[in-house]
């Protein structure tokens, strides 16, 4: 990277080529010294100096050294870089140290006394930026993180995807030392690289490269906005090592840090705001599906208002807590079956939320597709991700034909939605929508008890029921002030079905990209922000999510994260399981299971891994392995209260498969 | 067609393995075939498949769609799953407990 400004001060790296060029040039006239005396003359004979001492001499010589400015010869760089951060409020930084950002993880430190942001010390990139996806999703506000601009942001790619498809914004700032005439060979050398946001590219909304400080500010503070503005999305800078280190020159006064405005977020276009109005007014049975619709907590109460105004029942896909299991128009996703109108609200999936793929080795081998709705259904869709799209990752899905696409962001478009529709309900429709409210609600009477039915099934077998192991963590915090900081696929949905989710931080959804390891530092970092707003998280934690990077427990130890991990614990991969399963019936060859329960290459048994004892061993309370059902709710009593006291507590809960 | 599908599987099926099932000996078959994967130990079914028990469907509808399933569930041929591992699958499933009344569980009466 080019030095814009070279000035006079000494160099880092100059201070140290100067040492080994002298060093070298002294052991080079050592070794050359007899041959160079044979050839001079002989020296005359010394005699003492009769001059006085300087000033300077005698001062040296008699008195305390003076203090000097420092070894660089001016204030760093990377302080003015700390100045910058500081302005955008960010709270914490979860990271794993490296030596290409040591710069600024100095002025962090020491300059900025370590706050605002804190320093979070992380095991593993890819934990830090899970803990950043989770703190988003419940505080809403962003994180940013360090890392080698190389060998950590290997590590950190899988955890930028999954926040990447979950339109989370993660700040990733990687150091690399870019100047190849200056850098210190070995070590520093294998950690830099000619453009290291090539290898995120694919998966951020944008990066930049900043070679000034001045530049510096504009690009954080750009990096920060794009970041925010919806779809929301990690973004990427390169920080060269020697910016970080050069003092700030001459002009530092100049030096200015631009202020943060927030974008608006884009809305709708009023004219398909106006029609999808329209159409949704005069449905027979108009069914709301959302997934990341509800960014903020008024996003809930958008959708329930205009899902009132409509008596429209609502599907959940559940990215983000968008509408109240409670409400009597929550749906299952079978609901799209009946209806004549779908208004899609930020969906991933908008072809598989309207058809059906099983995957039954038919077709020569691609599986079976089919539709999930009536001929004529009418498709209404919002959203901001449509104003974002790249080409490599696959995150957008098959391609659905919509009646009424908007790019906008949904929950921006709602307020001017729910007008319109006020205004196209002809008054002749009032009776029928009231008669479509009563309906749903013994519709949601009956799934309830359903619901509940299925859930006794294997309440007393052992291994744990996961019904059961839901209900019982639920009785145990129900009184408090709870917020699930886990995913609930695993457990075969029932934190969804059995807990009363209605606050925008009582779920902080799914991983986005599906990329396992995400579980364990998104409810640490989904549990800082609880801390910090003093709630109670509950973290349903997978087996093998823990083992991708278990020293995230230590990081919340270590930090004081309160957090009560209950374990479902059911020793395997369990989805490759099944996958491996039924690719050996499509085959007709009986599936390999070795010595274990499940396909070789599938479970995490023999030997059981001991989660409690793991837990231990990084500053946790822990227990189990719990098999018996009788026995977890007194265990989960004794966890709460060590949760309440502020230490994270983990069970070990051995579980059924899903 | 698939009618037809189901009596060619009944047909097939011994009636030496429709009669006589191990309950006991079907508790490990249900394991050893990896039934429990995606219906649980106790077929008590989730997110991957339906309850099995209590109350399964008849032994001789299990066998016809364990062998001739086009949906999620791939199928099980003989080679992989006798009639006579079947039929104790069945009678273990049979042989488990009807779930209590939801109504009489607190924890699901919050």
């Amino acid at each position: 990277m080019a030095r814009k400004d070279p000035g006079p001060q000494v160099d880092r790296r100059k201070f140290l080529t100067g040492v080994a060029a002298a060093g070298a040039a002294t052991a080079a006239a050592t070794m050359s010294t007899p041959v160079a005396r044979a050839a001079e003359p002989a020296p005359a004979p010394r005699v003492p100096s009769a001059l006085r001492p300087t000033l300077q001499v005698a001062a040296a010589e008699t008195e305390t050294p003076r203090e000097t400015t420092n070894r660089i010869g001016g204030r760093p760089g990377s302080d003015f870089m700390v100045d910058v951060v500081k302005t955008l409020g960010i709270k914490y930084l979860p990271a794993n140290c490296a030596s290409s950002y040591r710069g600024i993880h100095e002025s962090l430190i020491n300059y900025g006394g370590n706050k605002m942001p804190e320093f979070l010390t992380c095991m593993h990139e890819e934990s830090a930026v899970g803990m950043a996806h989770g703190y988003f999703k419940i505080a809403g506000k962003p994180l940013m993180t360090l890392c080698h601009g190389t060998v950590g942001l290997q590590h950190a790619t899988m955890a930028i995807y999954n926040a990447w498809c979950d339109r989370v914004p993660v700040i990733v700032v990687g150091g690399n030392d870019m100047d190849a005439a200056t850098r210190p060979p070995g070590v520093p050398t294998f950690h830099a690289a000619q453009d290291i946001n090539a290898l995120v590219r694919d998966f951020t909304k944008w990066d930049d490269t900043p070679v000034s400080l001045a530049h510096f500010a504009q690009s954080f503070v750009r990096a920060y906005k794009i970041a925010m503005t919806p779809p929301c999305g990690p973004v990427m800078i390169s920080l060269d090592a020697g910016l970080q280190q050069e003092v700030i020159r001459n002009h530092g006064d100049k030096l200015a840090i631009p202020r943060y405005v927030p974008t608006a977020p884009p809305q709708g276009d009023s004219g398909a705001v106006k029609e999808a109005a329209r159409l949704l007014a005069e449905a027979q049975n108009p069914v709301i599906v959302a997934d990341r619709a509800a960014r903020t907590p008024n996003g809930i109460k958008l959708l329930v208002q205009l899902a009132e105004t409509l008596q429209a029942r609502v599907i959940d896909q559940g990215s983000r807590v968008n509408f109240p299991k409670t409400h009597y128009l929550s749906a299952p996703p079978t609901a799209v079956s009946g209806a004549d109108v779908i208004l899609g609200l930020e969906l991933s999936d908008f072809w598989a939320t309207v058809n059906s793929y099983t995957d039954n080795g038919e077709n020569g081998g691609i599986g079976a597709n089919g539709t999930r709705i009536k001929p004529g259904t009418k498709l209404i869709s919002i959203s901001s991700v449509e104003l974002n799209t790249k080409s490599n990752y696959q995150d957008f899905q098959r391609f659905q034909v919509i009646d009424v696409p908007m790019a906008g962001d949904a929950e921006a478009t709602l307020p001017a939605l729910i007008e319109a529709v006020k205004a196209a309900i002809p008054g002749s429709k009032k009776g029928a929508i009231e008669q479509r409210g009563q309906a749903a609600k013994k519709a949601h009477a009956e799934a309830e008890a359903r619901t509940k039915q299925a859930a006794a099934l294997a309440w007393d077998a052992s291994p744990i029921s996961t019904a059961r192991l839901c209900a019982e963590t639920y009785a145990a915090v129900k009184d408090l002030d709870w917020s699930i900081v886990s995913q609930s696929g695993n457990v075969s949905n029932w934190l969804n079905r059995l807990w009363p989710l209605s606050e925008h931080h009582h779920w902080i959804g799914r991983s986005g990209g599906y990329g396992v390891g995400y579980g364990a530092p998104a409810s640490v970092g989904a549990a800082l922000a609880n801390r910090d707003a003093g709630r109670f998280s509950v973290n349903i934690q997978a087996d093998g999510d823990l083992m991708y990077a278990p020293g995230v427990l230590w990081t919340a130890a270590k930090h004081k994260i309160p957090q009560l991990a209950v374990m479902h614990n059911n020793r395997g991969y369990h989805q490759e399981v099944m996958h491996v399963q039924r690719l050996s019936n499509f085959r007709n060859r009986p599936a390999n299971y070795g010595p274990d329960m499940g396909p070789v290459g599938t479970r995490i048994e023999n030997p059981d891994i001991e989660y409690h004892k793991l837990a231990e061993s990084m500053g946790w309370w822990a227990k189990g392995p719990i098999k018996d059902p009788a026995q977890l709710g007194s265990a989960l009593k004794e966890a709460v209260k060590v949760v309440q006291a502020g230490q994270p507590a983990l069970l070990n809960v051995w579980t059924q498969p899903r | 067609m698939k009618r037809a599908v189901l009596l060619l599987a009944v047909l097939g099926a011994s009636q030496a393995a429709l009669a006589a099932g191990s309950a006991e000996k079907g508790k490990t078959a249900y394991a050893q075939h990896g039934c429990w994967q995606c219906h649980g130990f106790a077929g008590q079914g989730g997110i991957t498949g339906p309850k099995l028990a209590p109350d399964p469907m008849p032994l001789e509808a299990l066998l016809a769609f364990v062998r001739n399933t086009r949906g999620a569930m791939p199928p099980y041929q003989k080679a992989i799953l006798s009639d006579a591992d079947l039929a104790d699958i069945h009678a273990y499933l049979q042989s488990l407990p009807k779930a209590r009344d939801y109504k009489s569980i607190p924890l699901l009466n919050p």
